[in-house]
């Protein structure tokens, strides 16, 4: 039996840190960040949406480096593991779609273009990830289950490099390219911003995997118990 | 709309998200709390009943 219980001492602490951190991210979008010359307003979408799509993109790969050590090494917790972060992956992947439809809109005057690689490549993402719910919940539970899943996970984890990727391998006009070679195109303090937004950002989606597993154990482990009981 | 008020629905959306989902997680707690209750109160009833001195 797992101590999920056990794993839940640093959660509070944790938690507190990213509250702190996301008010601070907020703080320094809206009050410290100069207004953008070209978009206005509504480029302070960027701040959360940007962040957003890198943690959806490190969920689908720690979904996929789980999946990997399930099937390399057998233990049946990187199942459980692989599945709550491809689930936060498909939630912050749901985020990423829907303020990006919302900047798009403000920016562009359109919801959504199939135009640009990158939003399609996303879209093709996100709808991998979401069939392996799909998948996973067609199969009866055991260790079938977890092979096939993990092997679908890290089939998927191909389309991230490329996703990340297709606006500067392709030559996409539409969506805006903030990070080139010679570095991020934005000032110091908008720079600043989007860091801090991005670490609160990621320290969220770890804190909201650690108790998605942590109530998950716990459902397991009072499963087991049952089972002894009765 | 406005900028702003684009800007307004981007976080919003985020903000509504999280709390659905911490209140989706408030509600698994809940009935893991019933649970954990349901096989303490089987446990207890067992315990006791193995207690009980054979006549």
């Amino acid at each position: 039996m797992t101590t999920a219980a056990s794993s839940l001492r640093s959660l509070p602490t944790l938690a507190a840190l990213t509250a702190g951190l996301m008010g601070l991210a907020l703080l320094l979008a809206f009050f410290v960040a100069p207004e953008d010359a070209d978009q206005g307003i509504s480029q302070r979408i960027f701040y959360i949406h940007v962040p957003i799509a890198l943690t959806a993109y490190f969920c689908f790969g720690l979904g996929a480096w789980k999946a990997l050590l399930l099937l390399w090494k057998g233990d049946e917790r990187y199942d459980l593991e692989s599945y709550v972060a491809i689930h936060q992956g498909t939630i912050f992947g749901s985020l990423t779609l829907i303020t990006g439809a919302i900047w798009a809109k403000a920016s562009w005057g359109v919801w959504w273009t199939w135009d640009s690689n990158q939003l399609v490549l996303f879209l093709t993402l996100f709808l991998f990830y979401c069939a392996y719910f799909m998948l996973r919940f067609s199969l009866p539970e055991g260790a079938r289950r977890a092979r096939s899943s993990a092997v679908y996970a890290l089939f998927g984890v191909v389309l991230i490099p490329i996703s990340f990727l297709a606006i500067r391998l392709a030559e996409d006009f539409i969506h805006p390219t903030t990070f080139t070679r010679d570095g991020p195109q934005m000032t110091g303090t908008m720079f600043t911003a989007f860091c801090v937004s991005w670490a609160a950002v990621t320290l969220l989606a770890y804190v909201l995997y650690r108790v998605e597993l942590a109530g998950k154990r716990l459902h397991s482990d009072l499963r087991e118990l049952r089972e002894a009981l009765e | 709309m406005t900028g702003g008020e684009y800007v307004a629905a981007a976080y919003g959306v985020v903000f509504v998200f999280v709390l659905v989902y911490v209140a989706i997680i408030a509600a698994k707690l809940a009935r893991l709390q019933r649970e954990t209750a349901e096989l303490l109160e089987l446990a207890g009833r067992r315990g006791s009943a193995g207690d009980r001195p054979v006549a």
